[in-house]
């Protein structure tokens, strides 16, 4: 509660700054703002910056730190006996203090050493709390007196004001370097925490994928395996459907749009055929569990063919319809990009329409028609939700489309979702399948965006 | 060029027609392939679109049952205290059941009986409860009164359970449709309109199940969403297209928007968890988690929106700003970023429409929990839309497949509302230099 007071207070403080700044340099001025190098309302902006920034800074870092701290004092002061918990109990018990301090229910009897510790932890966090809002708004007040000092007609607030500002852009567009950096950092953390678990030989090329851990040493398959062979397969596999329904489907749509249709018709269809990517990824898993899976069980019955009720066709085919636009969108732009120069030499020598395209047309695209492909393979190999629904958990090591089969992204989501140890070799798995994953998919996206750029540089 | 062209064999004119006719042939049949894949998409398209719609629109009427329920004051409010307190614990479900054997008074064993009572909702007795609290004064009489049947039953009246099956491969037994049968003769079963499913949350009795929660969830999420990845996602596309240098760095910058564009959603997700859930500590299921996780997700597509805005405003105007003296950043914020500003929002909503659709990383994040409180805010648990049909999908009431399809009719209503709103703004505000 406190922090929202905290954080009004310092907003209406920049109102106030950015008000002073601004009466103060048209004071300064002696009414004439021209002799002003910046504008009055940039002198007004430097001070509310003074004033709210360095608060802003120290406070969010104080929200970070603070429960650390907090916590370690906490620990300073408990008796010895629960120091030397194992970590998971003392994790435990320190979750129980907080739960009771802040007046939740908390999962043992509460023993009055416990209530004091509550007690003592509640007096650190509200002691905290005062000191953060004190020295936020002695920072403020200060700043605001610092700015407001400064300013006087030669004063370049404008240059001050759009520097700062550059920083905060630069920070901003940052925040994608920082996103990759997290995700390789955290995946490749975790997955190395794995591997000193199980080794990356077993993970690689081990055919056996049984990811439980044991509550008992002796218990019935206690050792877990952590092959990924059969996933990657089972990815392939459901790639491999996929991409059979989406390449024949999308590259013909492309061709007839950019070579064959009138741009009335094609003004109609390209949204329609880009319906198919605004759907979410659910509502293919529905589809595909609620409607092709059944179909494709019926149709093998009648055909005398035990398809499994959680096949990967039926999982492949629904993907692969979801990746059409992928491929036609993109194959389509490529096409329309090549020059009609080339077109007209072709009909010159008397090839047909068709004759053209498959030997001219095509072949000149295809660079950008693999890379569209590429993009698709890397789009189908990530996709989760599908397979998730419509796919299976058993991880088997086969190649018939017709028998249930288990991906990466899959495996993932059942390792992580529900309750879960976060140092069992169990969970930690998932993070080495995402570094998998997300290798794969970033090697096909460099490739596919390399090609696709190369491409566009021919010919323009 | 004296050459004179020897005049060849004569050519066999009839082989050059079959030729000729066979190549076009193959061109029409070339054509036709071109139309057929098209056909076959859209057909896929209608084929998806119609079968959540056939599933779905069941779910948006509710069989309703009416009897005539005495508010016995015995039940509700032994002591005639009309205390709230009181009121609000009386056992109203008791008050349907004695309504229903009265009205059945031949049923008289406890497995009958029990499969009686079964034909109404468990949560009838709230319905009750509602009435008593608006108005004391029904204590103690009797009024007709609708409610709300079971989920077997409403299956069974829609037309779902069919009656000719055996009895044991039924859920609704042969007393029990003789009972609806009596009751719909006199003019007691009626299917009205559903308007549960859009002012509650989540249940595991299919008849009390809605969907405001996750709707309520999903807007927070999305809330927190725009709130980082415009602002963000602005400000680094005018640093990149309109201060930035050409050097290494910026280089790198963009390639690296490029991929992050195509990393699979899931990835975010298990980035969310290891650093926004395992390292700093923030709450699991929350929509203020899932808001960041998402943000992050569709930054690049803002980015690469918003650069693409900006690149078409044409450098005439930027060069006019600055000859008359404005700074580079007043150039920006007076001129290019007023100009491009229509750009820059239909990439966003895009970006948010796609976010509003995704499910993968919010599953790893822990909003796949079972939430029936309405998020009040952006750390409560919630859920949002596209995870409460996939947990709906998963549930074995037959009733809960109709839910499915009835949410995915709503989240694809808000998805044609967000992206109409793109197509209008770039069609209304869009410049074309």
């Amino acid at each position: 509660m406190q922090i929202q007071i905290l954080f009004a207070t310092l907003v209406a403080l920049s109102v106030i700054g950015y008000l002073a700044g601004r009466s103060r340099a048209v004071a300064a001025a002696a009414g004439r703002t021209r002799t002003l190098h910046s504008l009055p309302r940039y002198h007004g902006i430097y001070v509310a910056l003074w004033c709210g920034l360095p608060a802003l800074l120290v406070s969010v870092l104080w929200l970070v730190i603070e429960p650390r701290v907090a916590e370690w004092l906490l620990m300073s002061q408990l008796p010895p006996g629960a120091r030397e918990l194992a970590p998971d109990r003392l994790a435990l018990l320190l979750a129980d203090i907080k739960n009771l301090a802040a007046g939740d229910i908390v999962s043992r009897e509460v023993e009055p050493a416990l209530r004091r510790a509550s007690e003592a932890y509640a007096s650190i966090r509200r002691t905290s709390q005062t000191a953060l809002l004190v020295v936020g708004l002695a920072l403020a007040l200060a700043g605001l007196a610092v700015g407001r000092r400064t300013i006087s007609p030669s004063f370049r607030a404008r240059n001050k004001v759009e520097r700062v500002v550059t920083v905060v852009m630069i920070a901003a567009s940052l925040v994608a370097i920082l996103t990759t950096v997290g995700i390789v950092l955290s995946l490749l953390f975790e997955a190395l925490r794995f591997f000193g678990k199980v080794p990356a030989s077993e993970f690689l090329f081990g055919l056996q994928w049984s990811p439980q851990t044991a509550l008992r040493e002796d218990q019935v398959g206690a050792s877990g395996a952590f092959g990924a062979v059969p996933l990657f397969l089972g990815t392939l596999l459901i790639t491999a459907i996929a991409m059979c329904v989406a390449v024949p489907i999308g590259l013909f749509s492309a061709i007839y749009m950019s070579e064959y249709a009138s741009p009335r018709f094609r003004a109609a269809i390209k949204p329609t055929l880009e319906i198919l990517a605004g759907i979410p990824t659910v509502v293919y898993g529905v589809f595909a569990a609620l409607t092709m899976a059944p179909f494709f069980r019926g149709l093998g019955e009648s055909a005398g063919l035990d398809v499994s009720s959680e096949s990967a066709l039926a999982a492949g085919v629904v993907m692969g319809i979801m990746i059409i636009p992928f491929v036609s969108s993109l194959s389509d732009d490529v096409m329309n990009a090549v020059p009609q120069s080339l077109r007209d030499g072709s009909y010159a020598l008397g090839a047909t329409k068709s004759e053209t395209i498959a030997q001219v047309v095509v072949p000149a695209a295809l660079p950008g028609i693999v890379g569209s492909v590429l993009l698709a393979v890397s789009r189908a190999i990530g996709e989760t939700m599908i397979v998730v629904m419509a796919a299976g958990l058993a991880a088997n090591l086969t190649i018939n489309p017709l028998e249930a089969v288990t991906t990466v992204t899959v495996q993932i989501v059942t390792l992580l979702v529900g309750d879960q140890e976060f140092d069992s070799a169990k969970t930690l798995a998932a993070f080495a399948l995402g570094l998998a994953l997300f290798a794969i998919t970033l090697a096909l996206n460099v490739v596919a965006l390399q090609v696709v750029r190369r491409y566009r540089e021919k010919y323009d | 060029m004296t050459d004179v062209i020897a005049p060849g064999p004569a050519r066999k004119t009839d082989l050059s027609a079959k030729r000729l006719k066979r190549r076009y042939a193959a061109e029409a049949r070339f054509r036709a392939y071109g139309l057929l894949a098209i056909l076959a998409a859209v057909a896929v398209l209608g084929l998806l679109l119609s079968s959540v719609v056939i599933r779905g629109y069941t779910a948006f009427t509710q069989t309703e049952i009416a009897f005539e329920i005495h508010f016995d004051q015995e039940v509700i409010d032994p002591e005639g205290s009309r205390d709230p307190a009181t009121l609000a614990q009386g056992d109203y479900q008791l008050l349907v059941k004695r309504a229903l054997y009265e009205l059945f008074p031949e049923v008289t064993k406890r497995r009958e009986k029990r499969r009686l009572a079964g034909l109404v909702s468990s949560g009838a007795g709230f319905t009750l409860r509602a009435m008593v609290t608006d108005d004391a004064d029904l204590i103690g009489r009797r009024q007709k009164v609708w409610v709300k049947s079971s989920d077997d039953v409403d299956s069974f009246v829609k037309g779902f359970i069919d009656r000719d099956l055996p009895a044991a491969d039924r859920r609704i037994k042969d007393d029990e449709i003789a009972w609806i049968d009596a009751l719909a003769n006199r003019g007691d079963v009626a299917t009205r309109f559903n308007s549960t499913f859009f002012t509650t949350g989540d249940s595991r009795e299919p008849e009390q199940a809605g969907i405001l929660g996750a709707a309520v969830g999903s807007f927070l999420t999305l809330v927190v969403t725009l709130l980082l990845s415009f602002p963000l996602g602005v400000l680094a596309a005018v640093y990149l297209e309109e201060f930035a240098p050409k050097n290494r760095w910026t280089d790198l910058i963009e390639v690296n928007i490029n991929n992050l564009a195509a990393v699979p959603s899931i990835i975010f997700g298990l980035l969310g968890l290891a650093v926004f859930l395992n390292f700093m500590g923030l709450p699991r299921s929350a929509p203020l988690v899932g808001g960041m996780v998402l943000a992050l997700m569709t930054l690049p597509t803002v980015i690469i929106a918003a650069r693409a805005a900006f690149a078409s405003v044409p450098p005439s105007i930027r060069e006019a700003a600055l000859g008359i003296g404005a700074s580079k950043l007043q150039t920006v914020t007076h001129h290019v970023l007023p100009l491009a500003l229509p750009g820059v929002l239909t990439g966003t909503i895009i970006g948010m429409a796609r976010a509003l659709g995704e499910t993968a990383p919010l599953l790893l994040i822990g909003m796949v929990a079972f939430v029936v409180d309405i998020p009040g805010s952006l750390s409560d648990p919630a859920t949002v839309l596209p995870v409460q049909i996939y947990i709906w999908v998963d549930s074995p009431e037959r009733a809960f497949v109709a839910k499915t399809g009835a949410a995915i009719m709503v989240l694809l209503a808000f998805l044609i509302a967000m992206n109409a709103l793109a197509v209008v703004l770039r069609k209304r505000f869009e410049r074309r230099w």
